[in-house]
């Protein structure tokens, strides 16, 4: 089981990393999570971000969500905002999610095949 | 929606959307009755009455990128069609609460899913304090975010605690059992 001095440990290690770094984030991550984000997967696109953002020890990367973009047909939409541009991916999945933090936000590598416009 | 889950998480983002700083979400399940209760209240702004009887219309919404409001709607009708019933009550300036009931047997009823996917994805980016308690047959599971701030403070939303919290919760659901 998990404990609470498992939650404590693992926040002084967050701190002591978040503490080197002070400032902005350099790279924000929207995901649209209206009705209609949800219900097309945007929760498990969020918690594969995360997963994968944490499972690469980075840091300087924000994640937050915003309403419908009035893009509902192509969602889950990941808005990557890194490297000086703005970047929409559509009909992200989990799997999709976890690559563009690999290639995107760590890489610096935009998907092209996966960009849509608003 | 395919889980009862992902309707609350939709339902914290209307919290949210109107400035709650709190929101509680009580989930009982209870074989006897055969009765999956979901409880959201919040203290957000709340609705004047004109407001609240509108917005089981999917015609309806606040929002301004399109003209219709799914999310209350959807819920109402998914319990509606499993033999359960659905209640919204609000108060202006006190906030609001959702009341909705499905039939546990029901066919057509979706499986709760997974509360350790909604609640993470609620610390990850809302700052809201969420006050969480799912009871099956009695057994209860319950997780006040306050309680995990005093001991996280801002790291709370940092993807590291939040992967942590995920498997914490999914944890103690598994224990309480119930649906998944």
């Amino acid at each position: 089981m998990k404990t609470v001095d498992e939650l404590r440990k693992l926040r002084e290690e967050v701190r002591q990393m978040t503490r080197l770094r002070e400032g902005e984030p350099e790279v924000r991550i929207v995901v649209a999570m209206g009705t209609c984000g949800i219900a097309a997967g945007a929760r498990e696109t969020l918690n594969a971000l995360l997963q994968e953002i944490a499972a690469r020890g980075l840091a300087g990367v924000s994640v937050s969500p915003v309403g419908c973009m009035g893009l509902c047909d192509r969602e889950p939409i990941v808005e990557v905002n890194a490297h000086g541009g703005r970047t929409l991916y559509a009909r992200v999945n989990a799997e999709k999610a976890r690559r563009i933090v690999r290639e995107h936000v760590e890489a610096g590598w935009v998907i092209e095949d996966w960009v849509t416009r608003n | 929606m395919e889980e009862i889950a992902l309707h609350i998480l939709d339902l914290v983002q209307n919290c949210v959307e109107a400035g709650a700083s709190e929101v509680s979400i009580a989930i009982t399940e209870c074989r006897r009755d055969n009765l999956l209760t979901v409880k959201i209240s919040d203290n957000g702004r709340g609705m004047d009455q004109a407001t609240l009887a509108a917005v089981t219309d999917p015609f309806f919404t606040t929002r301004s990128t399109r003209k219709v409001g799914l999310g209350i709607p959807l819920l109402k009708a998914a319990a509606e069609q499993c033999n359960g019933s659905f209640t919204i009550e609000s108060s202006e300036g006190k906030g609001t609460q959702v009341v909705a009931s499905f039939a546990l047997d029901h066919i057509d009823r979706a499986p709760l899913g997974s509360m350790a996917d909604t609640l993470a994805a609620v610390f990850a980016v809302h700052h809201v304090d969420v006050h969480y308690r799912h009871e099956v047959d009695g057994k209860v599971f319950m997780l006040d975010s306050k309680e995990i701030r005093q001991l996280c403070g801002d790291e709370l939303m940092h993807p590291r605690v939040i992967v942590w919290l995920r498997a914490y919760i999914e944890e103690h659901e598994k224990q309480v059992g119930g649906e998944q």
